[in-house]
């Protein structure tokens, strides 16, 4: 694919499925990168009871990247967002993710990651996780895939740009202002 | 967490064997009492990991692994099948999107009849010599037809001159970084990481997460196997050479082209420890040839470019749970040789290769579909593995270089994939239990 032109905020209509053409990947069909990246909104309902594990998880996540920053560098990311929610039906729980590739190409490593920080702790509260999901990633992929729902519009502001891109031009940008305090 | 039982693993992937000459036999049970008596008396010829180690007299080994409906052809039963892997059912041109397989790379492309629902097995067989290989084709021939099994297709393999040390066709020495075993005796050699547990690469066993991972049913049919990715790779040794004449002026920047696809110096010697010329006694020494990292040492790539092809399939530090992407490559070189200076004679020649693993979605599809084929792969814009990637002129090749990045656009294919199939290659007990008509099964599986 061409390199897409970043200065021109685009925006994306999606069929209901979240794909135009099935394209299958290791663990089940793949998303398209869109001008908001990759990413996905997973949506499950919450364990009765489980209210306040599951929202003291969010300290559990804020001290291990506190702890190391790096941590979630392997999920290739832009932004997550965790968010509770309860519309009459029983408490859900929506995780939203931003990514720069597929999830299915990183499921492995998010799995590790789960194990890694601590993570897990707040999939075991939700209903339907399974029990053997530290050695069973399909069953780990089918619980992400069983409970996305996928976009039906995505909109970039600077489309299809990578956090690694941005990363580097705010890296050349700090660089070039010590060029310029050096200067002085 | 019980040790290793090597009296039962095949030899395939513990044991290196010093073999100069292969032949693999692409097999079809017309009817499961012909496979069971073929294997009744080939099962005596498998060699264990533990046998093998001990008996140095060896001439020839022989490993045999089957297919999702090669085991359905010998009784295992449906209960018991439904409990494999989605993409062992399936089978490798089932998953041709998945791995890349695209274009000239696709299973309509094939040879050998490999994408056939009536291939049941494989019988591998490296020999010492090419007349030891004759000798066996001749009897495993005799014993075929006695048993009245269907040989589909087969493969001659050879190693090609000079044979002193292993390499392909293009010239890169071969064999360098091999992952050790935790349990095997295998110590790992300076700067491949820590040994790497064996529930990795044969089931039923602990594996990097600590935990056993469950087996697919009847436990006796699936403990202590592998699966098995095969690999038919022709490579365009003239298409490669011109394509280094046409982006180096002398010998020694051919060379460099050379090395900059394949992250090592044909030599051997990587990149990031000999940037500038070759070292071909780093390139031969294992003690030395894989003591390097990426992330410290060439973090930019200006060494090893991030495209590399051996950067790509082992990115070492620069890609996480590396641990639980290895896999073990066995295999050889087929064709003739075409002495550097002939012109390209048209015959095909290439590498048939079995990567083993505890999960061929994990490591073997991973490698592909990320590695080898994500055109964005480690922040890189259009490239695919220059090696083996799949390619139809449209992607591009960068050199990392200060001032500026060399950028080699509309890459060729080197290579093409020409037939490719997933195995389970199980253990001895195993072997004995599909030759008995796989019986137990029901009762295991119940």
């Amino acid at each position: 694919m061409a390199q897409a032109d970043w200065s021109k905020p685009a925006a994306l209509a999606l069929p209901k499925e979240g794909y135009f053409q099935q394209e299958k990947g290791r663990y089940g069909p793949t998303f398209p990168r869109t001008p908001a990246c990759h990413g996905f909104t997973v949506m499950v309902k919450v364990k009765p009871g489980r209210e306040q594990a599951v929202r003291e998880y969010g300290k559990t996540v804020e001290a291990a990247v506190k702890g190391s920053p790096d941590v979630l560098a392997p999920l290739k990311l832009h932004y997550l967002k965790w968010v509770l929610f309860d519309v009459g039906s029983g408490l859900h729980f929506m995780y939203q993710g931003i990514f720069d590739t597929d999830f299915d190409k990183y499921v492995e490593d998010a799995i590790m990651l789960f194990n890694a920080t601590g993570i897990q702790s707040v999939f075991t509260n939700l209903e339907g996780w399974p029990e053997d999901w530290k050695t069973n990633v399909p069953a780990v992929a089918k619980f992400f895939h069983d409970h996305h729902r996928p976009s039906f519009l995505e909109y970039g502001e600077y489309p299809y740009t990578s956090a690694e891109e941005i990363k580097k031009a705010l890296k050349l940008k700090q660089s070039f202002s010590d060029v310029l305090d050096q200067m002085q | 967490m019980s040790a290793l039982e090597l009296d039962d693993i095949q030899h395939f992937l513990v044991t290196r064997t010093p073999a100069l000459a292969a032949r693999y036999e692409f097999l079809r049970f017309p009817d499961a009492n012909s496979g069971r008596a073929w294997l009744s008396t080939m099962l005596e010829k498998a060699g264990t990991a533990k046998s093998v180690g001990e008996q140095r007299a060896d001439s020839r080994w022989v490993t045999l692994a089957f297919t999702w409906n090669g085991l359905r052809a010998l009784g295992v039963d449906e209960r018991a099948l439904a409990t494999f892997p989605e993409e062992f059912r399936e089978g490798m041109a089932a998953r041709a999107g998945v791995l890349g397989l695209t274009g000239g790379n696709a299973p309509e492309r094939w040879v050998g009849d490999l994408t056939s629902p009536d291939l049941h097995a494989i019988a591998i067989l490296f020999a010492k010599d090419v007349a030891e290989r004759e000798r066996c084709r001749e009897e495993h021939e005799h014993f075929v037809g006695q048993c009245g099994v269907e040989v589909i297709s087969s493969l001659d393999l050879e190693a090609i001159p000079p044979l002193e040390y292993a390499h392909e066709h293009f010239g890169y020495r071969d064999r360098l970084s091999q992952p050790a075993i935790a349990g095997t005796g295998d110590e790992p050699t300076p700067g491949s990481g820590p040994p790497i547990q064996p529930g990795e690469f044969f089931l039923g066993y602990r594996d990097e997460t600590g935990e056993v991972p469950a087996l697919p049913q009847p436990e006796i049919l699936t403990r202590n196997g592998s699966y098995l990715a095969y690999f038919r790779m022709q490579e365009h040794v003239g298409r490669f050479r011109d394509f280094l004449r046409e982006h180096g002026d002398t010998p020694e920047e051919q060379e460099l082209v050379a090395a900059k696809l394949m992250g090592r110096w044909r030599s051997g010697a990587p990149l990031v420890l000999a940037p500038h010329a070759d070292d071909p006694a780093l390139g031969a020494d294992l003690e030395r040839n894989n003591a390097f990292d990426y992330g410290k040492m060439d973090p930019h790539g200006y060494a090893c470019p991030v495209g590399a092809h051996v950067r790509r399939m082992n990115p070492r530090d620069t890609a996480d749970n590396m641990q639980r992407r290895k896999m073990v490559r066995r295999g050889g070189t087929y064709g003739p040789h075409l002495p550097e200076g002939a012109s390209e004679d048209g015959k095909e020649r290439g590498i048939a290769s079995f990567l083993g693993c505890a999960s061929l979605a994990r490591q073997f599809e991973f490698a592909m579909n990320v590695w080898a084929n994500d055109p964005r792969f480690s922040g890189l814009e259009n490239e695919r593995d220059p090696i083996i990637g799949t390619h139809d002129g449209s992607y591009d090749m960068t050199f990392p270089k200060r001032p500026i990045r060399k950028k080699l656009t509309g890459l060729p294919a080197f290579t093409t994939v020409r037939g490719g199939a997933y195995f389970f290659m199980p253990g001895l007990q195993a072997l004995r239990f599909l030759a008995a008509g796989a019986s137990s099964a029901h009762a295991a599986s119940a």
